[in-house]
């Protein structure tokens, strides 16, 4: 008897955000106020689409590089990202689509909305992707952003990171996070971080400096996994009652 | 003691924040020559089968007022009920699609065909539907939802999904609206009076 996929694991909204968190002001009316609906997932969530390395250019997984004029390249710290993609069974995901974007070094985003004083970097653009190997390994090369001001409180910075979009196997395991840097203090200053309930739940977003996979006189590395909902398998048959 | 379970927790969620286009739809934010297109525009080849329709509508804050920094992806079957990936699918359905809010106007429209019905875990058919996940700055963890068509009113009575749901007199806010020329008007609230369903999957 092989082992099949029969839905996914329950998500535990107690570790992630709630809703409404109204220090981070923009969700006050943003946030639903009903409980989300209970539903075992079907094959609605189970499955999702999947996405081929044809997709990718030479350069996706290079920000230092995608968007510079030729021969030229992004100012800032040079570093390498890198992880697995696992789900809560530990299981490695093959083929993740993983999608990152994120500030300049200055903690400038190149978009139409923003309005920070710090300047455009003319050779980063911001955006990476990469695609997961078949134990669910990616890398990825940029630059380290930095910090910046945002309109919350009167003074909120929001701490360098990364952000994150992960597709698994299931739609229904769809997630977009943010990944921190190790030792940073601006992490637990930030009301975006402090949505999350746990300091134990936001130290696993924070990646760890990886002296021994940096590229010596070129860029540091640092490590960041990332855990999608698990699939449960199972020996037997599922026999709902109902649903 | 007991022996520890070998599992890991998921990676908490974090909003996708205001700039969510740079990532998922650089081409839309105005950053090009890096991908050759945004992911997710275009939901059909040459041949689908089935009914084509237009998807369309706003998300809504608890004021009435359109998020002009949302993005959204659908996912659903082919006109057949078979998901892109399952054995006889249609190939040129492609089921998934993502389309940032417009910046000024705050809509969203996906092009795709009608879906067919898709079984149930227990073998009996869930009434057509369109799943949706939606993030925005604001939103802390990616809503779940389903859009279903209105007009199919014999088979949105018979879902599972849609009979369990307590409060029936919030069922009409996942119903997709035909405007007669194929196209379904969706409007999403997240709070309110006529606050959506969501799913806790």
């Amino acid at each position: 008897m092989t082992e099949k996929p029969s839905g996914l694991f329950h998500r535990d909204r107690g570790w992630h955000p709630p809703a409404l968190t109204p220090l981070y002001k923009t969700s006050v009316k943003r946030s639903p106020a009903a409980a989300p609906i209970a539903m075992p997932s079907t094959l609605s969530e189970d499955t999702g689409p999947v996405f081929t390395r044809d997709i990718l250019g030479p350069q996706d997984a290079d920000l230092i590089h995608n968007f510079a004029s030729d021969g030229q390249s992004a100012i800032g710290p040079r570093i390498i990202v890198y992880g697995r993609v696992l789900d809560e069974t530990g299981r490695g995901v093959p083929n993740a689509l993983v999608e990152v974007w994120q500030a300049n070094a200055g903690g400038r985003y190149r978009h139409k909305k923003e309005s920070y004083l710090a300047p455009l970097d003319p050779n980063f653009g911001g955006c990476g992707r990469v695609i997961t190997d078949e134990q669910g390994n990616y890398e990825f090369r940029t630059i380290q952003p930095g910090p910046y001001p945002w309109p919350n409180g009167p003074n909120d910075w929001r701490p360098a990171h990364i952000h994150f979009s992960i597709f698994g196997r299931s739609f229904g395991q769809r997630l977009i996070t943010q990944m921190y840097f190790e030792g940073d203090p601006m992490i637990w200053q930030c009301p975006i971080v402090g949505t999350i309930p746990s300091r134990e739940a936001i130290e696993t977003l924070v990646a760890a400096l990886d002296m021994r996979r940096t590229v010596p006189m070129d860029a540091r590395a640092y490590k960041f996994d990332i855990v999608l909902r698990g699939v449960r398998q199972t020996m037997f048959e599922n026999r709902l009652e109902g649903l | 003691m007991v022996q520890k379970l070998d599992t890991l927790k998921e990676s908490p969620s974090q909003t996708a924040g205001p700039y969510v286009h740079i990532g998922l739809t650089p081409n839309f934010s105005g950053i090009t020559g890096v991908y050759e297109s945004d992911l997710g525009t275009t939901m059909l080849g040459d041949a689908p089968k089935g009914e084509r329709i237009t998807i369309t509508g706003r998300v809504l804050d608890g004021t009435g007022t359109p998020l002009r920094d949302a993005l959204l992806e659908i996912w659903h079957a082919d006109a057949s009920g078979i998901y892109p990936g399952q054995d006889g699918a249609d190939a040129d359905v492609y089921g998934w699609g993502r389309c940032p809010t417009d910046m000024d106007s705050g809509t969203f429209r996906f092009d795709t065909i009608k879906p067919g019905a898709v079984k149930n875990r227990d073998g009996t058919p869930m009434a057509p539907h369109v799943t949706l996940w939606i993030v925005a700055r604001g939103i802390n963890l990616g809503l779940h939802t389903r859009m279903y068509f209105a007009d199919e009113e014999a088979a949105n009575d018979a879902d599972p999904v849609l009979k369990r749901i307590e409060h029936q007199v919030r069922v009409p806010t996942l119903m997709g609206q035909p405007q007669g020329d194929g196209t379904y008007l969706f409007d999403i609230h997240l709070q309110g009076p006529g606050e959506t369903i969501f799913f806790d999957i």
